[in-house]
Formats: structure tokens, sequence, C-alpha cells
């Protein structure tokens, strides 16, 4: 279930620390990381793997907001949408988005180019309105400013 | 990226924390080391781990994350405790909405970050540390990778650090969203492969932290500071800032400002200088409405109190707290019930569900507030917020559901008028709502 690459990873993860059961979120990015999201399938692989109940795995790969439960596009548009990002007009750019890409939050264009979410402060509140696509953050961003964006996006 | 590469034109005497990111490849170990990286380790070497200690003390030095405790106390409780191995955790969980200060020195300082825990490591004696680094922050996951990686190669990390016989080992350790990771029982369950809910304290992770284990759990500007601590001599550092607040403080300054940013000043510098004199004042000639001193979770103030002094003693006399020091300022046209509500939202998406009074109290706070945004509100609405203010103070497991009470409560306290336009619906001096 498990690539070998992502075993190899998740074993190198797991001398960070005195105890296995610390590699579980390590565990869980590298394996998200590979497929693009989680599933109820690879819970039993990385419990048996890091010797932990497959119960406790599961538990903490539902605690966090971070980790998906089904595929997202080729590229994950995270916009943030708490205060600071709020009071510059985050929710017309989810709106925005939402128009452009012409689905809702949560789903997937049909061309399998992007998805989009709404996160936490992801910390660029110098920058409202900020997002991030994939693992880069765009800020201060305008309608106009997102259609350019997205365009360089493949 | 259109992200603001460094933090405000504030580059005065007073930058110390930031000093060094306004210089390109800053994250670099050849450039930082350049520029006095590393430095204060030698010294601090020089001394035994409980001079080094007392040197904390004597600074003032605390606690940047929010809860402002000593940080050299807070070693001394770990140093006491005979159990071992001890770790050092640095808590790079920045959530708290509004604060982006730690962000500056994670992706643009790391060195100094890796350099203040060389030196906790070794007044704690910790032979491992952990940086709990938020998920929200993949760039400074990659930065961090390469600096740690960069300081082992140098010496300053590992099992013979210099030569002197010190061992620290350091790794990052990823999150993956939650903000009550930011609390640090929380952290150490979330470190330890679990859940992130919070555990009963006492006993406290000085003594039963990680694995059981002493454990020092320090927020990233406050290891920053430790660096400075050292090379300037306590009484010099103790000279800066305010009293009961000595050092520099990164304030996140964010909302309706013209500049927005990270500026670094004295302790006890007041909320006029930040707002008017380094973020250029008020966006397009509105008028300053509401301050969030210290991020979400602390009490709103009003124009009232703009000579207030940014730090621990003069916030809580002014009925606030100084929390992460994130400034969010909302002009004339914000509508304080609509803002609040999308604190009341995130406080209910982040309750992690462990003590009922947290769990069910942010619900309904939200529930309430999503009523009032659509225009549904109520004539006894402000009674019953209040009411479930009153019923959660108090009874709230951990401080987030405290937290999530003082926007609630300073909100209807400042700007009650806004309440009472909202339900009555005869229209906002704000933004008019959708509803």
């Amino acid at each position: 279930m498990l690539s070998p690459g992502v075993i190899a990873r998740i074993r190198e993860a797991r001398r960070q620390y005195p105890d296995a059961r610390a590699a579980v979120l390590p565990a869980l990015h590298l394996v998200q990381e590979e497929a693009g999201h989680l599933s109820a399938e690879v819970m039993g692989p990385i419990a048996e793997l890091l010797d932990v109940p497959e119960s406790d795995v599961f538990g903490a790969a539902t605690f966090y907001a971070l980790f998906r439960w089904k595929p997202g596009g080729r590229h994950v548009i995270s916009v943030c949408h708490n205060l600071p990002c709020s009071l510059l007009g985050a929710e017309s750019i989810i709106e925005h988005l939402s128009r452009k890409l012409g689905v809702a939050e949560g789903q997937v264009t049909e061309d399998g180019r992007f998805s989009f979410q709404r996160i936490e402060c992801i910390g660029r509140c110098d920058g409202a309105p900020a997002m991030l696509v994939d693992d880069e953050y765009h800020g201060e961003l305008t309608p106009e400013k997102i259609d350019e964006l997205l365009a360089r996006y493949a | 990226m259109s992200i603001k590469p460094v933090a405000g034109e504030n580059e005065s005497m007073n930058q110390m924390l930031l000093k060094r990111i306004s210089i390109p490849n800053s994250a670099d170990i050849d450039v930082a080391m350049a520029h006095g990286a590393y430095a204060s380790v030698e010294k601090a070497y020089a001394t035994r781990p409980v001079d080094v200690i007392d040197e904390m003390k004597r600074s003032g030095l605390r606690g940047r994350g929010g809860a402002g405790f000593p940080t050299g106390t807070k070693w001394s409780f770990a140093a006491m405790d005979p159990k071992m191995p001890r770790y050092l955790i640095c808590n790079a969980d920045e959530g708290e909405p509004g604060t982006f200060k730690d962000r500056f020195i994670l992706e643009q300082d790391p060195h100094l970050l890796i350099e203040g825990m060389i030196i906790a490591a070794y007044a704690i004696r910790a032979v491992r540390g952990y940086i709990y680094l938020r998920g929200e922050y993949p760039v400074a996951f990659g930065i961090l990778n390469r600096a740690i990686a960069k300081a082992y190669e140098k010496g300053f990390l590992g099992s013979n650090i210099r030569g002197k016989g010190v061992a620290f080992d350091l790794s990052v350790h990823r999150g993956a969203g939650a903000y009550i990771c930011g609390e640090e029982t929380s952290l150490i369950e979330s470190l330890e492969g679990k859940r992130g809910q919070p555990r009963v304290r006492p006993p406290f992770p000085a003594n039963a932290g990680a694995w059981g284990m002493p454990t020092v759990v320090n927020n990233v500007e406050t290891l920053a500071n430790v660096p400075f601590v050292i090379s300037l001599g306590s009484e010099a550092y103790a000279q800066i800032g305010s009293e009961g607040s000595t050092g520099t403080k990164i304030f996140s300054v964010s909302g309706a400002v013209m500049k927005p940013g990270g500026y670094e000043l004295p302790m006890g510098t007041t909320l006029r200088e930040i707002i008017y004199t380094h973020a250029g004042g008020i966006r397009g000639g509105r008028r300053l409405k509401a301050i969030i001193p210290g991020g979400v979770s602390t009490p709103m103030l009003t124009p009232d109190h703009l000579d207030v002094k940014m730090d621990f003693n003069s916030l809580l006399s002014a009925g606030s707290m100084l929390g992460s020091g994130a400034v969010i300022v909302m002009d004339d046209s914000t509508c304080m019930v609509k803002a609040t509500a999308v604190i009341a939202r995130f406080f209910e998406h982040e309750s992690c569900g462990k003590c009922t009074s947290c769990r069910e109290g942010t619900g309904w706070l939200s529930r309430i507030y999503q009523r009032l945004v659509a225009g549904k509100g109520r004539e006894n609405d402000i009674d019953v917020l209040l009411d479930i203010c009153k019923k959660m103070k108090g009874t709230c497991f951990c401080p987030l559901g405290e937290g999530a009470l003082q926007p609630v409560l300073s909100s209807i306290r400042y700007f009650r008028a806004d309440y009472e336009r909202c339900i009555r619906k005869d229209g906002c001096d704000a933004k008019p709502c959708k509803g």
C-alpha cells in the first residue's frame, strides 16, 4: 500500500524520535505528499510500520486541518479567510476564485488543474488578502492579480 | 511573490532580532556568521549552565508567545528536575491570527533561532531539540532544514559542538493545521504523534513534558532573544524596553493601515507610535475604530487607548493583553459584529473538542454570530452571548476557550451600538450586512 520510497522516508523520520509514535505526523505528511491525499487504506500500513494501533493513526490523521481525504487539483489553492485577510476583502477573493474556476469550495476543476479551499491564518497578514498555491505564498490579492497568477500554473 | 521581504522601515538602533534580515541571503550560514551569528555560543560555553540561567533571569526576558512567563525561571524548573534526558522545543506554531513575527526569523534568519536553541539547550542540559513548525509554513520548513544541515556541517550541532564536548541534536517537526497546538501541552501531544489536545497541568512540561521528561517549550522570538542577552550581557539587555517588559518586541501590524508589516520596537512603545509613525496611519483617509493589540484572543481596544504602552503590564492595566503582539487595526468601515463573527467562527473551528465548555460554547457563540450577520438577529442575542461567555469563563480546560470569549466581551463592551443596529436592522454606519 505504501511505496518503498515512502516507507524508507518514514523509517528515516522515525530515527529523529525516541518513540516510534512520534513519526505518525511525519508519515502522514509523506504519504499525502506522494498520493495527494490520505485514505482509510493507508492507516493500517502506517500503523504497522510504526507499531501503533491503527485507530490511533486514524485519530491523529482526522484531527489536523491540513490532511486531505479526497483528491485535490494538480494545484491546491488555499485562501486565508481569517480576520486580517477578511478585513481587506478575502470574501470577495473567494467569490472571484469560485466564479473564475467554475467550482465551489473544496471541489476540483473539470480539467483537474485546480482545487480551492479556505484556510485559517497563514501568517501573511502583512500581505493581506493572501493565499497559498501549493507551497507558494501570494499576497495583496486582487481579482486581476488572481487571473494573472492562475495562468502561471499548468 | 508580493510579500514584503523586509520588516518595516524602523532600521534604527532598536533592531536586534530583525537586524540581519535586510542583508541579502541572510539565511545562508556564511552570510549570517559574517554578521555575528553563533558568536554568543562560545561566550555561553565559557560559563556554567547555571550561570546562563542566572543571566537569563537577570535579563528580565519574558516569553514572547503570549503568556509572558519569565524565561530564566522556566529554564530553572527543568534544570532542577533530575530526570534525563531533557528536551528543548521551539514553539514555531505561529497560529494566533494576525501574527507573522516569527516568520521573519524562520525564513530569513534561521541561524539566530538555532543559536538561541544551542544556548538554551546548554543551560538546561538538553541533548535533543525540536522545532515544532506549523504546517502552514512550507517555505520555512525547507529553509530550516537546510539551515540545520549547515549548522551540523559547521559543528554547531551534533555530539561534540565546536569541540567543547557538548551534544545537541535538532530537527524540525511539522504540524498539520491546528491552532490548539500553540498551547504547549497540546504541542507536546502533537509532537508525540497524537491528536493535539491539552494535558492537565500540573505536572508542567518543565517536569513532565515530551515523553514524560523535563521539557522547555519556548517561542521562536523568545529563543531569538537569547543570543542578545548573552552577547550584550543581562544588564545592558535589561536597559531596553519598559518596566517589567525588557527587550524589544516584533509587532505584527495588519488590517486597515497604510503599511502593514513587522516592526521591531522597544517594549513599551505606544499603540499610537506603532500605528501612526511606523505603520503609516489608517488607510484611505478613514478613521480608526478598533484595535486588537495581541492577536484575536486578546480583548479589543478603542482609539481612547492609543497612548497605552505595548508591554505586558500596561496592556493588563488597560484591560487587554500583549499576547503575541499582533496588532490588528480596524477602521470605521468595519462592522464589529461582522469582525467578531469571523473570530467566533475561527474559535469554533479550532476548539479541540476535549472539554464540553469550549466545544459547545464556541459553537453556540459562532452560530449566534452567523445568525446576526445573516440579518436574523434576535432582541435578546446580546444577553445570550454574554450569558454563554459567563458560563464558559473559568470552565474551559485550556486557554483556548478563555481566549474565545475576549473578542466577544470586548466588542460588546465597546461597540454595543453596532450590535443594536445589527439586531434592529435600522442601518449601520459600517458596510451593510448582506443578510
